[in-house]
């Protein structure tokens, strides 16, 4: 109990942000029209692949013949990155066909 | 300098993330979102840490092979297939949420004085979220992508067995958090893969986009809670807000079904196919290509219900082709997008958008339940359950309560199906038996080609 109180202490300004963090993302989307609800899944689903900053920071940290962990960190990081990458450009050429017929 | 980039990307995510909830500003805002992540993923390669190797190589080669590879296959693939795509994706970055957090515990496991006992159970929560968003995210793909085996792998009493799978994962994380062993781990990771698939198993194959927004909304989640093993606020914040953003996402899919989240999870659909059966239906009646032509040729205002059906078949050219027929012969032609129609919420917007359907064309549920009253010919292409009369007449109906669209207070309407079989949500539609409905059969690709011809011989 007491370890898990000083991890709430020590990450005090952790929990706070969290916590408006959370009131952030329900707000931002809150009202939304139903034709963006596949391309604002997809688009969210790319900022998830956030987590391969994770992965980048494990690399650089770990020793240089640490085979087993930069190969476990980078596969983390290429599978997390076609995440990222792929999420981007499809919901870019969702969007885009929208944005096409706006301007006809 | 790096403290300013993450400050930088991470305001942008959240302004890129709040533009795209709105369609005029959307495409700006999934670029900015990107430039964010652009911004955060070259800081983490620059900012100093403690302890740095110049591992630089593992970082730059699997960064720009996938950047290549999300690129290709985003280019590649058929709108038609983007519910499964974002499915596959989501269920990558769960994956690399699993190797992450198993590499960290691995170090642990090592050096066990090195991490708190806290940290390692925030690890452990996030390997557990991590693997669920992995397998159920593809099992959700083989669902979608119409795999037979996915629809079978439900287990009886699958609840309570999933109960007791929750169970044996809190077990054995206490067992390996107060006794370190590495197979304890390995336990842990095998019981929550499985329990990933069985938190889809019994959800029907309907409700995929609801569970693909539920899955990356636990993907968000895992990312925020190894945005805190790392100490990176740009994690954790993008982390949350993907929780919280795909959280509200979930609800309002579920709203536009009107359903709820709970009742989604438990699998209403499959478990209440028992609708009255027995129910008088009548006859079906079919019409043919040359009265079809001329039924719509001589028309005031045809109203197009377009469904899965007509993304399936990839008739989406065709569709606009048979609308330009009928406009230079002054009929008016729109089209009803029901919120849910498709696999996908704005499936059919984007399929329409493919063909060049001008966007004024497309209108809404209330609206168009409006127009239908004036409407001469409701062409139902593909769709099937959200044009169901049992949602508004018959309470032990599955779909009773789902908003839909009132076909039927059109002068007529007629139904291109392939066969006679149920919808998704697995009932039979009495539309089909209504008096001033006609029956098309055939691939929805294939009728629209003899109708098409058939219209231009006029």
């Amino acid at each position: 109990m007491n370890e898990i109180l000083n991890f709430l202490i020590d990450n005090e300004i952790l929990i706070y942000l969290l916590l408006f963090t959370i009131l952030l993302g329900f707000e931002v989307i809150s009202k939304v029209p139903s034709v963006l609800h596949t391309p604002l899944m997809s688009g969210a689903n790319a900022i998830s692949g956030i987590v391969i900053l994770g992965a980048i920071i494990l690399i650089r940290t770990t020793e240089s013949d640490n085979y087993i962990t930069l190969i476990l960190a980078s596969i983390a990081l290429f599978v997390g990155s076609i995440n990222v990458f792929g999420g981007f450009f499809v919901t870019n050429r969702m969007l885009e066909m929208f944005n096409k017929k706006k301007k006809n | 300098m790096e403290k300013v980039l993450f400050l930088m990307s991470a305001f942008l995510l959240v302004w890129g993330l709040r533009l795209q909830s709105d369609p005029a500003s959307a495409s700006k805002g999934n670029k900015l979102a990107s430039v964010g992540m652009l911004l955060a993923i070259f800081s983490a390669i620059i900012m100093p840490l403690e302890n740095s190797n110049s591992n630089l190589i593992w970082v730059i080669v699997p960064l720009s092979l996938s950047s290549v590879i999300g690129y290709l296959i985003a280019q590649k693939i058929k709108m038609t297939s983007m519910p499964q795509m974002v499915s596959i994706f989501n269920g990558l970055g769960g994956l690399s949420a699993v190797l992450l957090s198993f590499t960290e515990i691995y170090k642990w496991i090592a050096l066990p004085d090195s991490y708190d006992i806290t940290v390692v159970i925030v690890l452990i929560s996030s390997l557990f979220i991590g693997s669920i968003a992995f397998t159920g995210s593809l099992l959700a793909f083989a669902k979608l992508d119409g795999y037979r085996w996915s629809e079978k792998l439900t287990l009886p009493f699958q609840h309570i067995v999933n109960i007791i799978f929750l169970s044996l994962i809190v077990g054995s994380s206490y067992l390996f958090v107060t006794n370190p062993d590495i197979s304890y781990l390995y336990l842990i990771i095998i019981l929550s893969f499985i329990y990933g698939i069985f938190f889809v198993a019994p959800i029907g194959g309907a409700d995929m986009p609801v569970v693909i927004s539920l899955l990356n909304s636990f993907t968000g989640i895992t990312a925020a809670l190894t945005g805190i093993i790392f100490g990176n606020i740009v994690m954790l914040l993008g982390g949350i807000l993907v929780g919280a953003a795909g959280t509200i996402l979930t609800i309002l899919m579920c709203n536009a079904m009107n359903r709820s989240l709970l009742n989604v999870i438990i699998g209403g659909f499959s478990s209440s196919g028992s609708s009255k059966e027995n129910k008088e239906q009548g006859d079906i009646k079919e019409i043919s290509d040359s009265d079809f032509a001329v039924q719509l040729f001589y028309s005031n205002k045809v109203i197009i219900i377009p469904g899965y059906g007509l993304a399936v078949a990839q008739a989406q050219k065709l569709c606009k082709e048979i609308q330009e027929t009928l406009e230079a012969n002054d009929v008016e032609v729109k089209y009803a997008i029901h919120p849910v129609a498709g696999r996908m919420p704005g499936h059919m917007n984007v399929l329409l958008a493919e063909a060049d359907v001008d966007y004024a064309k497309l209108i809404e549920l209330d609206q168009a339940n409006e127009e239908f009253k004036s409407t001469d010919v409701a062409v139902i292409i593909g769709a099937n359950d959200v044009v169901n009369p049992d949602a508004i007449d018959d309470s032990s109906s599955p779909l009773f309560g789902m908003p839909i669209l009132k076909v039927w207070e059109s002068t007529s309407t007629v139904v291109l199906k392939r066969s006679m079989s149920a919808g998704y949500a697995g009932v039979q539609n009495p539309l089909f038996f209504k008096k001033n409905n006609k029956m098309y059969f055939g691939d929805a690709k294939e009728s629209l080609q003899r109708l098409s011809s058939e219209l231009k011989n006029l």
